[in-house]
């Protein structure tokens, strides 16, 4: 399987990344205490472990090459597991129904602190399904995203701190104005080939988090506004566990929602133009499909989705500040999409559960995260851009004539 | 008066170093249609390997031409490494895949990279040794142009010099026009198009490089995040010029560097770089193609 | 006679330096085959992306005379997806389907613009939005039926032969109600098994009514089906008549042939 040639080879590419990361990885130097440390073993680290990844994608490569090829009869056992096993009504209510169960009694069994960690989860999963309908369905690359996740969170945040309006009333609110800030946006930038765009919304996005960061009259600058109230039940004021017990339990109906919704779009007639809009924009045109209407309204609804998200973030962090809304935020978000399956519901909601509940539990890597999520992204374009759980198309029963 | 020199010339010390930022994005454009998105990173790492590499040498010592002679190729040599690299794992595999792929790769490699000198070095600023000394026969007019100014100024203008050379007239510089024209063509005729993109890739890298030496001693800190803002900055440049043109580039860094000193001295320095990212916006919607590039109809 | 239901004059378009189609003039009546044919590069495909839209050509006119209508409108200047909406569909060269959709789906989209439901449709799911999924789903599998798709209509498009992908362009056209139909090279790549079952199958199209225009190389399948045949050479109309006509004339053997063969 490895040939001599291979492995001479391996050593070589080891040789290359231990010259290539020898400055940075190696020396180390303090310029005041006039310090030079040599970190060898870092060399010798940079050297085995490029050799091991070069080992595995040779292999992964080998496999690739000599499994025999897929034939149109057998795409049907690509599908996966999970797709095929919920593909039976009887087994969807049954797993449907035990998830249910135990989303329930979950906040009961778990600490709070963990109940806190699943709602950070739950949100992640909410807009992960939000930017799938933008970047997974109708291929916009939207590098803003948080933007109109901060449009949703200043909301609520100053119309709750000028006028004391509460959660529920400015939910609604946040989501409309976030999805108005998206069709202004959208109206002129969505005409802009693909990669213009994910530069010109990620300009977006810096924009509105460095106005947020300067404009202190408006929005406090970098110091943020507190005490923004939770959500209240019934009119009662709960206490801090009561509170976020209950916003759990909003998380997981929010969720259903959204899983409900954005499952009803994708096999709709607007849910077809999509996806077909990512596949081949000129065909797409001379299929009739108006383009930017198309596309303004993937881009307004994956916008109203952060705007949601940004009131809920507001309302369970009682702080916000522009440090939450970098570009950072919007590739975690890029990444969950990318690592679940581009347009596939399952996928984005499994990418978001491990992308952030794998770095709280596993603190010793939380310091990678974002080195991780950086390298998800590349590798996931060149050996899986169909991402962890491809999306599968419906399929349609007729009478033959 | 003096402080609108000052200004104008500072502007232009900012355009020279967009241009030298802008033209590795304008150039990788120009040949395989892609925005690099990592390449803010290689000028960050670039400014990091000669900050490192200054630093050790004058620890040990060195007289201070050494230091930046060896310093300035150490940033190169690395840098054009480091994009040689990232083309081969990143872009390479993926000439073929749809158009978002590469860019969600160039992404993903950006932030890694920042992610990785993070770790492997530090999140502080870091203070960057003065490598251009105060001149005495600068000292008559030292208020109004600093130094550095006239040494960015002086550099970006030799390079420039260089390159031009280059493209118009080696070897490489035909087969790197003939490849951004068509490629299959150039393919035909015997170029061997894979090592004219990594050419490419090597010789942006450089440039970023020189670029994030020059800026790094002229303003006196680097930290690992310097790349995301100074690359959105020079792809700013490059879109106003018209990306794939190479004077585009200059022109394009030119402008937005005098545009961006006259607005934070006469207007506010608060609002630095929206004035940056509103005319990014700007021109793509009004003029995608540029002042200089040129408005193709895509064949079908 | 009524007005023509395509009626191009002029039609003039220029890529930089290259004028690509040099003021061309064709009609297209009701219940026509019309085959526009001439060598590679000719500006064939040129001139369906100026008449659908894609393209705006520099200069000439683009006019529609849709049945019942009195008057011509034009649909020069006007945005792909209008031209459509006003009857003209079109298939592509270089084969353009929606690779990661099921053939089914492919035809689907072809409906989009017969139907209406949109986001609240979508999430609501009442019955007039039922109803309309139902019609567009019966609709396109019967159009797969009349291109022999029907077996294959859950499978990924790019899963597809290269003649089943040119037969489910047609089909996908055929599904948004043209007037027109433009059939870019729909016989490219075939074999001739494929190209016969191709020939019967734009009979059975026309038979129902259907205007077509058509740009094909295989010569058996222009002189089989057309009833009048454009021939164009460097952008430029060359000449115009029915088969025989054009079989017999000098000049167009001499596009096809190069000067120094006598013809
Ligand atoms: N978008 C475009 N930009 C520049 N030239 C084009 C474009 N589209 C077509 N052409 C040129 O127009 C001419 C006609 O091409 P085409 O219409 O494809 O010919 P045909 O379909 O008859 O083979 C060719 O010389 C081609 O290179
Ligand atoms: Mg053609």
């Amino acid at each position: 399987m490895f040939s001599l040639k291979t492995l001479r080879t391996g050593v070589l590419i080891s040789l290359w990344f231990v010259f290539l990361t020898f400055p940075l990885m190696v020396i180390k130097v303090d310029p005041l205490e006039r310090i030079i440390q040599w970190r060898w073993k870092n060399a010798l680290l940079v050297g085995i472990g490029t050799f091991l990844i070069y080992l595995v994608v040779q292999y992964l490569n080998y496999r690739k090459e000599h499994q025999p090829p897929a034939k149109v009869e057998d795409t049907k056992d690509q599908v996966s597991f999970i797709h095929k096993f919920i593909a039976d009504p009887i087994q969807r209510k049954l797993l449907f129904g035990g998830l249910l169960v135990i989303a329930a009694i979950f906040p009961f069994v778990v600490s709070t602190y963990q109940t806190n960690i699943m709602i950070t989860a739950l949100m992640y999963v909410v807009l992960g399904l939000g930017l799938n309908i933008v970047v997974g369905m109708a291929g916009l690359l939207d590098l803003g995203f948080v933007a109109f996740y901060a449009v949703g969170a200043y909301s609520y945040a100053l119309l709750n701190h000028h006028f004391g309006l509460g959660f529920w009333e400015v939910l609604p609110i946040g989501g409309g104005l976030a999805a108005i800030a998206g069709i202004l946006l959208g109206f002129p930038v969505l005409r802009l080939r693909g990669d213009y765009l994910a530069i010109v919304t990620l300009g977006f996005g810096e924009i509105i988090r460095l106005v947020l960061e300067n404009w202190s009259e408006f929005s406090k600058g970098p110091s943020g506004i507190s005490n923004i109230s939770r959500p209240g039940f019934l009119g009662m004021e709960l206490s801090l566990e009561g509170s976020i017990l209950y916003m759990y339990y909003i998380m997981i109906a929010f969720m259903i929602f959204t899983i409900f919704v954005v499952n009803r779009l994708q096999d709709s007639r607007l849910g077809r133009a999509w996806i077909a809009l990512r596949e081949d924009e000129i065909a797409c045109q001379a299929m009739g499909i108006d383009k930017q209407k198309t596309k303004l309204a993937a881009f307004s609804l994956g916008a109203f989705w952060a705007g949601l998200m940004g009131v809920i973030f507001a309302a369970k962090t009682t702080f916000i500040n522009p440090a939450s809304f970098t570009f950072l935020e919007s590739a975690i978000i890029l990444s969950i999409v990318v690592l679940g399956g581009m347009g596939s519901i399952v996928g984005v909601i499994i990418g978001a559960l491990v992308l952030i509940l794998l770095p709280e539990y596993l603190r010793a890597l939380s310091e990678y995260r974002m080195l991780a999520f950086g390298a998800i992204l590349v590798a996931m374009m060149i050996f899986r851009p169909q991402g962890m759980i491809a999306t599968v198309r419906r399929t349609y029963r007729f009478q033959k004539k | 008066m003096d402080y609108f020199i000052e200004l104008f010339c500072s502007g232009l010390s900012r355009g020279a170093i967009y241009a030298l930022i802008a033209l590795g994005y304008t150039m990788v454009y120009g040949i395989i249609g892609l925005i690099n998105f990592a390449h803010g990173e290689i000028y960050m790492i670039g400014a990091f390997t000669s900050f490192i590499v200054a630093t050790v040498l004058s620890i040990l010592g060195f007289p201070l031409l050494a230091i930046v002679a060896l310093s300035g190729v150490a940033a190169a040599v690395w840098a054009s490494a480091y994009g040689y690299t990232i083309e081969k794992i990143a872009y390479k595999p993926l000439r073929h895949a749809p158009r978002l792929s590469p860019l969600i790769s160039a992404i993903g490699m950006s932030i890694f990279l920042q992610n990785y000198v993070l770790l492997a070095q530090t999140s502080d600023f870091l203070p960057f040794p003065e490598l251009i000394p105060d001149f005495e026969f600068m000292e008559p007019i030292a208020h109004i142009v600093g130094s550095s100014d006239i040494v960015i100024f002086i550099t970006t203008a030799v390079v420039m010099a260089v390159l031009t050379y280059v493209i118009k007239f080696t070897r490489i510089g035909k087969a790197m026009r003939a490849t951004a024209q068509d490629r299959t063509m150039a393919m035909l005729v015997g170029i061997n198009v894979n090592n004219i993109i990594s050419a490419t890739f090597i010789i942006g890298s450089a440039l970023a490089a020189i670029g994030g030496l020059l800026i790094a001693s002229h303003i006196g800190q680097i930290n690992f995040y310097i790349g995301f803002l100074a690359g959105i900055k020079a792809f700013t440049a490059a879109v106003l010029g018209g990306i794939g043109s190479i004077p585009g580039a200059v022109l394009g860094s030119f402008i937005l560097g005098l545009t961006e000193s006259f607005a934070t001295g006469y207007v506010s320095s608060d609002y630095e770089d929206v004035f940056a990212f509103s005319l990014l916006v700007l021109i793509l919607l009004f003029k995608p193609s540029g002042l200089l590039g040129k408005a193709e109809t895509q064949k079908v | 006679m009524s007005n023509p239901i395509l009626q191009v004059s002029g039609l003039t378009m220029d890529f930089g330096g290259i004028r690509a189609l040099n003021k061309l003039d064709l009609d297209v009546h009701a219940g026509e085959i019309v085959a526009l044919i001439g060598p590679n590069g000719a500006g064939k495909t040129t001139f369906f992306n100026c008449v659908t839209g894609i393209y705006t050509p520099t200069a000439g006119d683009v006019l529609m005379t849709r049945p019942g209508d009195k008057k011509p409108i034009s649909l020069k200047g006007l945005k792909p997806n209008y031209v459509t909406q006003k009857g003209l569909a079109r298939t592509f060269q270089n084969i353009r389907l929606f690779s990661k959709m099921t053939v089914l789906e492919n035809v689907m989209i072809g409906r989009h613009c017969r139907t209406k439901a949109f986001i609240l449709g979508a999430v609501l799911r009442n019955a007039s939005t039922r109803r309309e999924e139902q019609q567009i789903a019966e609709m396109s599998y019967s159009l797969l039926e009349k291109v022999k798709l029907a077996d294959l209509a859950n499978e990924l498009a790019e899963n597809l032969s290269y003649g089943a992908q040119r037969r489910l362009e047609i089909a996908r056209a055929l599904a948004t109600e043209p007037h027109l139909l433009l059939l870019d090279e729909p016989a490219a790549g075939m074999n001739p098994q494929e190209t016969q079952a191709l020939i019967e199958l734009i009979r059975e199209i026309s038979s129902d009514g259907q205007a077509i225009l058509l740009i094909e190389h295989d010569m058996k399948l222009v002189m089989a089906l057309s009833d009048r045949i454009y021939v164009m050479d460097y952008g430029k109309k060359i000449a115009e008549g029915n088969p025989e006509q054009i079989r017999t004339n000098p000049e167009v053997i001499k596009a096809y042939l190069g000067e120094d063969v006598d013809a």
